[in-house]
């Protein structure tokens, strides 16, 4: 990214953002220790930490399924306070609508907002080539296979035409090929979205290679509370080129991620 | 989805033989004991030669479509109204806590009630007829639809409600386009168990409150020692039955199509 993008107003902002749930037994756990974090727009940020470190439960505050306990959360100026169709959302488990088709799925959101049936049927057609889904319009979820309920929801996502999208381990559930796979999909989608304007990405994984490959930035959270521990930009050019998991420099800071992340299990 | 056409023919007309085997044995066993080597006094069981007989004569002189088109009116009518008042109820207590609360306990407290005790009650308020089968039958429907409709309302998934809240969706929509399509699956089972309870308790209603009706029918051949005229009573009662089952299923996967490979699989 440019070194303008990172002078101008970032799109997301948080200030000593805490989190405290009730436990079934009545006591309090803390989830998130002050998290001071900006997103720029356009930036593609990936948050790795260990399992249930409270990765999840920052994304969700910044989705608006949960509220902080604590600090602020900010988008545009706005302070955020429930979901929006700015900030779409990607799930691990794709929470595709089972009673819907691929169309009518990746339609869901611009028929929510009003579109006319045009527009929507124009968006679907346009998203569904994007993530290659052409002849499977009229499938339901059940009858993909993982990788393609994930460009699904993937399409499903792009079609409302956010400006932040926010995946929670999209490619967590899926194997190891069609990650890789997937990754390059992830990409190249992305890039075509970015096009218009600037879509800013948050993205949790705990695949330090999947982190590396992706990101502009990277974060390493410790293990909860959540702090963030180090903040690691990552120098390959983009597009990024699959033979880049091969160089050193990529060797280097997987390392130094992994020697983060071995103190917090 | 066999290549081969003939093969899955030849399956299928096993499958229906292997169906009708136990049926047809158990007739075979009924004519042998009651013609070849007659066991049993005709008023005890008749032959299933004498039951036909008898069947020709209710359907030549109309008593048998007389009674059938009554019975059916009043579990049309009984479950209508089961669905009209069952659905929406179901939504507001499986959705809104508070409307739970209020109503749980008066319907945990009615719902073990047998439909066949409000006999008297029924009679005494709404007399002999009609309405009284009618006000029984809808009690036994009414419960089986609310309780599956409770249940829907309970297991929308959380996932699909924050997918479309990201989406834009509007609270409207969110209960016509999220909330219904999660829910319709068990009022559809909930219909079919209440079309089910239905035939129980209306025909145990006609046997006390009515001079029309299946139910009636079979009383009336009761007190007249015509065990033939009630065998085919009861048959029909079993036919009529497993046509209605057969349609609300055809119905179903023809109104949700998305479940056909659930079913499947």
């Amino acid at each position: 990214m440019s070194a303008q993008l990172k002078l101008a107003e970032p799109k997301i902002t948080m200030r000593s953002v805490t989190k405290r749930y009730e436990s079934a037994r009545g006591e309090s756990v803390e989830a998130l220790a002050g998290i001071d974090l900006d997103v720029a727009a356009g930036e593609f940020l990936t948050l790795v930490g260990p399992s249930g470190c409270g990765k999840s439960t920052l994304l969700n505050i910044v989705a608006g399924f949960e509220q902080a306990s604590g600090g602020e959360v900010v988008m545009d100026g706005r302070p955020i306070a429930e979901p929006g169709p700015e900030r779409g959302v990607v799930f691990q488990e794709y929470a595709l609508f089972p009673w819907l088709s691929v169309a009518g799925n990746i339609g869901f959101g611009p028929a929510s907002r009003g579109l006319g049936d045009a527009e929507v049927s124009r968006r679907v057609e346009r998203c569904v080539a994007m993530v290659k889904l052409d002849g499977f319009e009229h499938k339901y979820p059940h009858e993909l296979s993982g990788g393609m309920r994930q460009r699904c929801a993937l399409a499903r996502c792009i079609a409302n035409d956010p400006d932040v999208m926010l995946m929670d381990e999209p490619l967590a559930a899926l194997d190891a090929l069609t990650r890789l796979g997937l990754q390059d999909e992830l990409l190249r989608i992305w890039s075509e979205a970015s096009r218009e304007r600037a879509r800013t990405v948050l993205y949790i994984t705990h695949a330090i290679d999947e982190a590396l490959y992706l990101s502009d930035r990277i974060l390493v959270m410790s293990h909860r509370p959540a702090r963030i521990r180090r903040e690691i930009r990552v120098p390959f050019s983009r597009p990024r080129d699959p033979e880049v998991r091969t160089h050193e420099t990529f060797h280097r800071l997987s390392d130094e991620i992994w020697q983060l992340l071995r103190r917090e299990i | 989805m066999s290549a081969n056409g003939s093969t899955s023919r030849a399956a299928r007309l096993g499958e229906i033989g292997w169906r009708l085997l136990v049926p047809a044995g158990l007739i075979a066993l009924w004519y042998v004991f009651t013609e070849i080597v007659p066991l049993f006094h005709h008023v005890m069981l008749p032959s299933p030669l004498a039951v036909i007989r008898m069947l020709q004569r209710l359907v030549s002189n109309g008593e048998l479509a007389r009674h059938i088109v009554a019975s059916l009116e009043r579990i049309l009518y009984a479950n209508l109204g089961a669905l009209a008042l069952g659905v929406p109820l179901g939504l507001a207590m499986g959705l809104y806590r508070p409307i739970d609360r209020l109503l749980d306990g008066i319907i945990s407290m009615f719902r073990p009630i047998p439909p066949l005790a409000w006999v008297p009650l029924s009679i005494l308020w709404l007399g002999i007829g009609t309405l009284s089968v009618v006000f029984i039958t809808f009690l036994a429907a009414f419960f089986a639809v609310l309780i599956n409709t409770i249940a829907g309302a309970r297991s929308v998934e959380r996932l699909h409600v924050r997918a479309a809240l990201s989406l834009g969706v509007s609270r409207r929509r969110m209960m016509t386009h999220v909330v219904m399509p999660s829910v319709a699956p068990y009022i559809f089972t909930g219909f079919r168990i209440a079309i089910g309870v239905s035939w129980m308790s209306i025909v145990a209603a006609e046997l006390i409150a009515a001079s029309s009706g299946l139910g009636y029918m079979i009383t009336y051949y009761r007190e007249v020692l015509r065990t033939d005229a009630i065998i085919v009573g009861m048959l029909t009662i079993g036919i009529i039955g497993l046509l209605m089952d057969i349609l609300t299923r055809r119905i179903e996967q023809w109104l949700m199509p998305w479940r056909q490979g659930l079913h499947l699989s």
